[in-house]
Formats: C-alpha cells, structure tokens, sequence
C-alpha cells in the first residue's frame, strides 16, 4: 500500500500543477478578466470565477452533472461517468499497448495505426457476415486483433531484422494506416448502400457488445474487457518467463542477450501483442460505441495513448486510473466548451503538462521537497540508433 | 582485409540496386506500356508566364511514350550495370534511370490529360518549403546529438506568431521577425527538458507537439475566432520577380518568382551546407553528435553547444512557420501543419542526416504532394490516397536499409553528463 502511495505522489502533484497551468491559460485569455486588469480585486474575482466555472463545467461534463438528476432520480445525474467510462475502454488498452511496449524498451507510437486496422477488422466482420449472437462478436474482435497484430508485428520485425529504429517506423505507419482508412471506406466493400460519403454500413446486431445499465448508457462490457486485459497484463508480466525476459531486454538489452534471452523473438512478440492490444481498443470502440466505421474512427485515442502510459508509469493500475482521467477530461472538456464556451483543447495543454511534469522529476523535486520522489522515466534515452 | 570487405559490402548494396531497377523497369514495361488498353494522347505543358523562350508544348501517345521511356531506362540500367562492373558510382546514370521509369509513369497516370510540367515543379518546390526548413531544424539539432521530433511544434509555433503579429501590426515584416523566435521558445523548452533534465527525447518532443497544438488551438479558438479582423487577418509576402532570372525558361517561374521566405530558405540552405563541414561551429556540431566525451576531452562544453544549436535550429523551424501564416495564407486555422512537421523528419533520415539530402527529400515529398493533386484533378489509376503514403513508405524503406543503409549520428539522443558517464 504504501508502495503504491508513494508512487501516487508525482502524478497527483503533477496533475495539480498541471491544472493550475491551464487554469492561468484560461484566466489569462478571458474577454472579462482581461478587461478588469487595472482593478485588482475584482481582476482576482473574476479571475477565480472564470477559472472555477471552466472547472465546474469540465467536472459536470466527466462524472456527475446534479442539472440532469433534476426531476428524475439521483443516479441520472452520472450520465457524464457513464460517457467517461466508454471513452476510458479503448484508451485503456491502447495505453497498455503503449505500456507493453514500454517494458520491453519500445517506444510504440502506432498504437493510432493499429487501432485503425482492429476498428477496419472488426467494422467488416461486424456488418459484412451473418453470424448467431456472441459468436459474432467474437470473430469480429478476433479478425481486430490478428489485423493490427500483424500491423503492430511488422514493425518488430523491422527492428529486430534490420534495427528500423520503432518510432519512426511507427509515426510512418500511422500515416499510412490513416490513409488506408481513408481509401479503404471509399471502396464498393465499405460503402454504405445508398451513400457516397465514407461512412461504413452499421454492425449488425449480433456484433454489438452489450449495455450494462441499459438502452440510455451506453456504458458496455467493453471496459470489463479492458480491465480483464489490465489484470492479465499484469500477470504475464510479473508472473511469467516472457515477461520476466521482456522487462530483462527492456532493462539492458546487451545484457539481456548475454543471459541467452532472444531479443529479436522478445522485439516482435512484444509488438505483435502491442498492435494486438490496440486492435482489441479498436473493436471495442466500433462494436460497443461507435457501430460505425467512418474516417475519424480512430479520434486521438493512438495518441492520448501515450500520455496515458507515461502517466500511468507504465503498471496496469496506472494506466486504468490515467485513462479515466483522460477520458474524463476529454468527455468533459467537450461539455466545458459547450456551457461556458472554454475551448475543449486545453484538455491537450493539460494533458501534455502533467506528463511534461512527470518525465523531468528533478523540476517538481526544485521546488517541492519530497523524500526519495520516484523518477518518472519510463524508459532511458537511448537515441536513434539504440 | 578490412578494405576489401568494405569493398564487398559496397558491391553487394549495388547488385542489390542493380536487381531493384530490374523489376522496376519490368514493372514499367507490364503496367505503364504492356497491359492499358488504348494509348491516348499525353501533353506536357513548358511554360508558365512570360518567359524568353517558349518551349513548344510535346504531345505523345502513351502507350508509344510508356513504351519508349522504358526502353531508354533499361538503357540506362545497362549503363549503370557497366558503370558498376568498374567500381564507379552510380550517380548520374541511376538519376537519368530514375527519370525515364518516372517520365513512362506519367506517360500512364496521365493518359488523356494535359500536364503542366513547370507549375507541376512550382507547385512541388511550394509545399517542400516548410518540409525543408523542418528538416533543416532537425538536422541542426540530431548533427548536435538531440533528437527533434517537435519541428511539428516549431513549424506551428511560428505559423502562429508570425499569423497572430502579422495581424495586429498589419505589417508582414513584424510577423517574420517573430516566427524565429517562436520556433526558439519550443526549442529552449525542448533543450531545457532534454539536456538539463535528461528526459527522454523522443518522449519530450512528442509531449510537445501536444502543448504546442493545445495551446495554439485553443488561443485560435478562444481568441482568433472572436474578433478575426484584429487577430487573423494578416497581411502577406507578394512574390519577388528576380529580374532576368525569373525569365528563364522552365528554371525561372519555378525558382526565382517566390516570396522573400523562399530566397532566405535558399540563402540558409548554403550557409549550413557550407558551414556545418567547412566551419568550427559546424565540427563542434558533429563532434557532440557523434562523440562527445572526445568533444570535452579537447575543451569544449557539450552541453552548451548543444543548447545552442538547438536554438538556433528552432529560429529556423520557426521561420518556416511563418511560410504558413504570412508566406502564404494569411490567416493562422488550428493545426495548419497538418503533420508536416513529421514528413520533414522523414526527409532529414531520408536524407541521411545530411544538409543536401534531407533538402533533396524535402523536395522529392513536396513533388510527390503536388503530384498527387494534380493527378486527382486530371484523373488517374491511382487511388489518391496511396499517393499520399509516398514519403511515409520510402522513409520506412530507407531506414530498413534496403535501399543503402541510413545511419544517425552516433551519439543523437542520448544525453550527456560531464565526464563522458551517461
């Protein structure tokens, strides 16, 4: 517990001064504060109130609003929760996929590829075949999950074949991936009958993952899913010879390689299971939320990814909590932009912050005095040709 | 033994060569000539304004055209495979190669339509001008041993500056004085967190494509959006007609009719050339890229030169910025980079971290860009969309080294303590 506590403090600090930031941001690019700047109490007033009221709004829009329980009963007023927990699913298990990565020394910036080509698999079984409920979802997140495997697996390959340094590869394939998305809903497979826009035909039912709390939220067995995944990335890392070998290459490849541990075979089983892991975000986006596979399909999730590992300091639990977080602000921020017209991206100025914070701990460590505050790095600048 | 094996290696990567120009003009011969059902006709377009001599417009029947300029390239693979036999380079002849598959390609994707080869070039030099300043940042930075993967911050940084100031001063030179520093305050963030705090670069330049979009969307949308008229409407650069240049043929409309953005690109483009293997500050640059505890062990501080460079290449990338915003449009829209930033990176390893090279893949990728609108307009086999993934494919093809391997400076990206312990 305490081992846990302890690793809490820099995110927690860091997300603080990170809302702090962005609140200053807000504040300073009001109409009304800024217009108050020679009074300073009521500069201060008004300052605080903008602030706060952007805040409110962000918090109301990501767990509970009290104006939707009005009239009806008090857990009505957690919609915003549910529409925050949908969003967490996918980004959960891409944030492992970054995270998986991680351990084994991998910087996997393609998780925004690979959820493209598991929401491509799962979209096409979903609405192309006639199959009996279950068996259906199934196929369709197994047709996800070999697709960006294997579009995850290549890149391993490339490495451990011939050193193609993985983020560059990486930031290329998702280009590419888009762009296939792109091409791919323009063809006679994905057209929707009737339409010429690129919008894929709906899953069928059968495909559809099932609600939890009923029709009006659209909370589903998707982030059961994920945190089931979590739990299992958890296990095959602490608890079994691959992850024992993975987390040695990630430590010290050399030295890794030394102990007669296969760093190519580690390479690419590493990124078949990061692109796996995408993939299955991919699915559960299509077939418990979006039912349809259109150009923005993918949203940021491949890229809020990353930030989620780093927050989440690479370990299942933290990547489950920092996902919530991020969908909460995303969802949230949405409903902020919406009520007190504060621009939704400065969720993206948040976000970067807290992670800003968090990789470089000797600056919190400057100003902050905390004993043995744990470095943030996840992994050790090794350079391009590491 | 050590020099025949280089040697051998070196012969190796040219059979290999060899071997890929071999299928390429078969491929050429099946697609481009043998299987099109009926030839039609293709015109190609020389003259753009007003220049001295006018270059008659050339017509030619595709299917003759695709047949012919695959001919010519098995010519010049003949002559290439010669050239190999008595350990020459493959330069010229491999370029003239490359020219006849690409002219017997046109030939094909544009059967039926009229081309126009100088706006076609124009249009490509136009979109290669923020890729190269990018590439020039990256190179600057990765010769000095940081990994830049903010350009893509840098660029959009200085979009916005040079946008915003260009605005409200309604006077284009304000807004090009402040892009460069813009693009330098990324940097001073970028060189603070990498070389004094020793994040991870990679991981840093990510997290600062994402500030960087964040707060110049939201500025856009809390600000620029309200009151436009004051805030985004700047005004921009007219084109320069260099006199007598600007009226050469082909070389001119393309080349010498741009805006001062583009004449100070040209200017930079030489300065770093020559100044990065000609000059103390360009060997200090290499010498903490790619060794520096041999750096310190003769005086010099690592670090410092470093955060220079740096700097100095984030006064570039945001120069490049302002080509955006008051090179071009005017007016700055929320993550107008659109990415670029990223393709610029790919021409810098494309380009094998060198000045010419990653100058030279900038352009490939803007010519490639441009080619693909023009092919969309005039109608073409290829989906568009694959056209777009050129640069993104070849980069991953360069760095798996299947095409001469791509190596980055020895020491790029990994921070340096005193005393050479990192």
């Amino acid at each position: 517990m305490k081992h846990i506590a302890k690793k809490a403090v820099l995110p927690l600090i860091a997300f603080g001064l990170a809302l702090f930031v962005g609140g200053l941001v807000i504040g300073f690019t009001d109409s009304r504060v800024l217009s108050k700047i020679g009074a300073p109490i009521s500069f201060l007033k008004t300052f605080a109130s903008t602030v706060g009221n952007a805040y409110l709004a962000l918090f109301q829009g990501a767990i509970y609003d009290p104006n939707l329980a009005e009239g009806h009963s008090f857990l009505t007023g957690f919609y915003p929760l549910s529409q925050t927990v949908v969003n967490a699913a996918p980004l959960m298990l891409c944030g492992l996929s970054v995270a998986i990565a991680f351990k084994a020394g991998l910087f996997n910036i393609g998780a925004q590829g690979q959820f493209i080509f598991g929401a491509i698999g799962a979209s096409y079984v979903g609405f192309h075949y006639e199959l009996p409920i279950f068996i259906h979802v199934i196929v369709a997140i197994t047709a996800a999950i070999v697709l960006s495997a294997l579009w995850g697996g290549f890149v391993g390959l490339l490495k451990a074949k011939t050193g193609a340094h993985e983020v560059i590869v990486t930031i290329m394939l998702n280009y590419i991936a888009a762009n296939f998305l792109l091409w791919i809903l323009g063809t006679s497979n994905f057209l929707r009958p009737g339409r010429l826009d690129p919008l894929a035909p709906p899953v069928k039912d059968t495909a559809r993952l099932p609600r939890i709390f009923g029709e009006n939220y659209s909370v589903n067995v998707g982030i059961f899913i994920s945190i089931f995944v979590a739990l299992l990335f958890w296990l095959l890392l602490n608890r079994s010879t691959w992850g024992f070998k993975t987390r040695a290459v990630g430590a010290n490849s050399s030295a890794a390689r030394t102990a007669g541990i296969s760093v190519q075979r580690i390479t690419i089983g590493t990124m078949l299971i990061a692109g796996g892991l995408s993939g299955l975000a991919g699915a559960i986006h299509i077939l418990g939320f979006q039912y349809e596979l259109t150009s923005d399909a993918a949203g940021s999730f491949g890229f809020d990814a990353i930030t989620v590992a780093l927050l989440g300091r690479g370990g299942p639990v933290g990547v489950v909590l920092a996902s919530l977080l991020f969908a909460g602000l995303r969802v949230g921020g949405t409903t902020m932009q919406a009520n007190v017209q504060v621009p939704v991206e400065i969720v993206l100025v948040i976000q970067a912050l807290v992670v800003l914070f968090i990789a470089a701990p000797g600056l919190i460590a400057r100003y902050v005095k905390i004993k043995n505050l744990e470095s943030g790095q996840e992994m050790a600048s090794k350079g391009w040709n590491g | 033994m050590r020099n025949n094996h280089v040697i051998s290696v070196l012969a190796k990567k040219r059979s290999r060569n060899l071997k890929i120009m071999g299928a390429l003009s078969l491929i050429s011969f099946i697609f481009f000539a043998y299987l099109p059902g009926e030839s039609q006709d293709v015109t190609f377009n020389f003259v753009l304004g007003d220049e001295w001599v006018i270059i008659q417009s050339w017509i030619i029947g595709s299917k003759i055209g695709a047949y012919s300029f695959s001919a010519l390239s098995v010519l010049f693979l003949a002559l290439a495979f010669l050239q190999a036999r008595k350990g020459k380079k493959l330069g010229a002849s491999a370029l003239a190669y490359c020219l006849s598959v690409f002219i017997a390609f046109m030939c094909w994707a544009a059967a039926g339509a009229a081309i126009s080869v100088t706006g076609l070039l124009q249009g490509g030099l136009f979109l290669a001008i923020p890729l190269v300043f990018g590439s020039l940042s990256g190179l600057i930075c990765e010769r000095s041993g940081v990994i830049n993967i903010a350009i893509e911050g840098q660029l959009l940084a200085g979009a916005f500056a040079a946008g915003v100031v260009g605005s409200l001063t309604q006077n284009v030179w304000a807004g090009l004085l402040v892009a460069p520093l813009a693009g330098a305050l990324i940097s001073l963030l970028l060189a603070t967190f990498a070389i004094k705090y020793a994040v991870d670069q990679v991981i840093l330049g990510f997290v600062i494509n994402v500030l960087v979009i964040g707060l110049t969307s939201f500025a856009s949308q809390r600000i620029l959006t309200t009151d436009a008229a004051r805030w985004n409407s700047s005004p921009i650069f007219s084109t320069i007609q260099i006199p007598i240049l600007s009226k050469i043929p082909l070389v001119g409309p393309i080349f010498f009719s741009q805006t001062i953005i583009v004449y100070m690109l040209y200017v930079i483009v030489a300065i770093i050339q020559i100044t990065l293997f000609k000059s103390k500050w360009g060997l200090r640059m290499r010498a903490v890229g790619e060794l520096p505890v041999a750096a310190e062990s003769v005086g010099i501080d690592v670090n410092k030169v470093r955060f220079r460079n740096v700097l100095i290449a984030g006064l570039v990338a945001g120069l490049g910025g302002a080509f955006f915003t008051v090179g071009s449009s005017g007016a700055f829209s929320r993550q107008m980079t659109a990415g670029m930033g990223f393709i610029a990176l790919a021409a810098l390893i494309f380009g094998k971290w060198t000045p010419l090279g990653a100058v030279a893949a900038a352009l490939l990728f803007g010519f490639a860009d441009q080619l693909r609108t023009v092919l969309s307009i005039t109608g073409t086999p290829i989906p568009s969309e694959f056209m777009v993934m050129v640069p993104y494919i070849v980069t991953i093809i360069a760095v798996s080294g299947f095409v001469g391997k791509v190596r980055a400076p020895a020491s790029d990206g990994i921070p340096y303590k005193r005393g050479g312990s990192h």
